[in-house]
């Protein structure tokens, strides 16, 4: 634990750094703090709304989890699917490519008509936003399992699924993480868009609901509040999936020393 | 898909018990990068018989590893017949899993044969001992030093069941101290588990020492250019008087069919 926290002192060492510069700045430009608040009004909103940031909070750690996670089911199934079957390859990784192109507002509508205004059509949107990057990766990491293994799996008389199972989808695994952790930096900023793009029915709607809604509030600094807890969450989450990623593929990270 | 075409000869000789492997006037070529038919074996004739070690040398490139995987069945020949009992595999890289524990990978045919995990360690940790593994059983291949991932690689090949053993270069990767080590502990598991193997090394004294009989091929296309029988007690030094002699003999073969 100790080990831990001397590890994350370079990185709050830099972020006083920037708080410190960005407070001068702030207090010594006459910027306007509706454009830009000081990080000092930002900090007593932290403090001043820790109740409504925290309910909102759970709402939208709730939806980047699950979202996250149908993401990863999806992105691995298909990628499985894609790699064992080349017809499929060419008639859906187009497909999956254009998805990309497909701005959250078009389909937004549908979704919300079909599951109406509660969690699910959120966690469609966060899905379709961050499930490329765990297809492209787990592909490609499929692919890459040693020829030779699988030719040696062949002399041991190990069916197709079993190559599969023994050498393949081991070899993919560190890949596919690879891709949950760009999917994660992604899904951070895709639940905003989940947001802010479905209407919600309740009190409380997500940080990125609350954000917005402060901008057109004219409370700025509030919004600057919110921002830092989803920021604060985002790198909590990469390092976490760190965590997973070492329990999950211990072999991939003998030798490459420190994680970042 | 070997054994298949080959049937008639293996009738002849009264089953695959009586031979471990027949292979007769064996012609085989591939195709380099540029389309180029080039031939790697060339009217090979071996029979090794049950129980016995056959080591085969040659230079580089004169279509050893070819051989084996033709024995395996992984290729089949152009032309001619080969009649083997199943055979398996132990290359070059010892291709093991890095996923899976010591004990995993050498009980891995086993798994693929449709054993539990349970069972399958069950009876792979019984063979530990007596191959001077024990104690590594849980550690994963990149904890193991290079002589123990090729007792690992060995010990997987041997529980795969199968009669004939095909060893391709099986210390070509080791040091001078550890090969020698690893050839002496080979001479005491084959004493221990007999099986007929075929060794393919281009170390002749590494030849000498292992096998009942070696084969020098001929540089490509690789035809069989000598026989020598080694009839020494074993364990035998590679430094023993008529061991020398025997190596001598090889490396003229090797020498005289270097000559165009």
């Amino acid at each position: 634990m100790r080990r831990h926290l001397r590890g994350a002192l370079p990185a709050v060492l830099f972020a006083l750094v920037l708080l410190g510069a960005w407070e001068l700045y702030a207090d010594s430009s006459g910027v306007d703090p509706l454009l830009l608040p000081a990080p000092h009004a930002m900090f007593s909103q932290l403090w001043d709304n820790a109740g409504l940031l925290w309910s909102n909070f759970t709402i939208t750690a709730r939806e980047v989890v699950l979202g996250l996670a149908l993401a990863l089911i999806v992105g691995f199934a298909v990628a499985v699917a894609i790699h064992l079957s080349p017809l499929l390859r060419r008639a859906a990784y187009p497909h999956a490519v254009g998805s990309q192109a497909v701005p959250i507002a078009i389909v937004a509508a549908p979704l919300c008509f079909w599951w109406g205004f509660g969690i699910f059509p959120k966690l469609l949107v966060i899905a379709l936003i961050c499930f490329f990057p765990i297809v492209v990766t787990t592909v490609d990491g499929l692919a890459s399992a040693d020829s030779d293994q699988l030719k040696l799996l062949r002399t041991l008389d190990a069916s197709r699924l079993q190559a599969f199972r023994f050498a393949e989808l081991p070899a993919a695994i560190p890949a596919a993480l690879s891709g949950a952790r760009i999917a994660l930096a992604v899904g951070v900023i895709g639940t905003f868009i989940a947001e802010t793009s479905t209407p919600t029915i309740g009190p409380y709607a997500g940080l990125g609901r609350e954000i917005t809604s402060d901008l057109t509030a004219l409370q700025t600094s509030r919004a600057y509040a919110a921002t830092a807890v989803l920021f604060v969450f985002a790198v909590a989450c990469f390092y976490s999936l760190t965590l997973i990623e070492h329990r999950l593929a211990p072999w991939a990270y003998t030798h490459k020393g420190e994680n970042p | 898909m070997a054994v298949s075409q080959t049937t008639p000869v293996a009738q002849q000789q009264g089953g695959t018990d009586s031979i471990g492997v027949q292979v007769e006037g064996v012609a085989r070529s591939y195709r380099d990068r540029a389309g180029a038919h080039v031939p790697a074996l060339e009217g090979v004739t071996l029979c090794v018989r049950a129980g016995e070690t056959l080591a085969v040398v040659g230079p580089s490139g004169c279509g050893k590893t070819t051989l084996l995987e033709l024995i395996c069945g992984l290729q089949s020949p152009d032309t001619g017949t080969l009649a083997c009992a199943p055979a398996a595999l132990m290359p070059q890289r010892d291709l093991l899993l890095p996923w899976l524990s010591a004990l995993d990978n050498a009980g891995l045919a086993l798994r693929i044969a449709g054993c539990s995990r349970a069972r399958a360690r069950v009876r792979a940790s019984s063979l530990f001992a007596e191959m001077g593994l024990q104690g590594f059983e849980s550690a994963r291949p990149d904890e193991l030093s290079g002589g123990m991932r090729q007792r690992v690689a060995f010990l997987r090949t041997l529980l795969s069941g199968k009669p004939v053993l095909c060893l391709d270069e099986p210390f070509g990767a080791l040091d001078a101290i550890t090969r020698q080590e690893l050839q002496s502990w080979l001479t005491g598991a084959l004493l221990r588990e007999p099986r007929t193997v075929v060794l393919v090394t281009h170390d002749v004294e590494e030849a000498i020492v292992l096998a009942d009989r070696v084969l020098v091929l001929s540089p490509r296309p690789g035809r069989v250019i000598a026989e020598i029988e080694v009839d020494l007690p074993r364990p035998r030094r590679g430094t023993s008087p008529p061991a020398i002699a025997l190596r001598e003999r090889a490396l003229c073969a090797l020498a005289q069919g270097a000559e165009p």
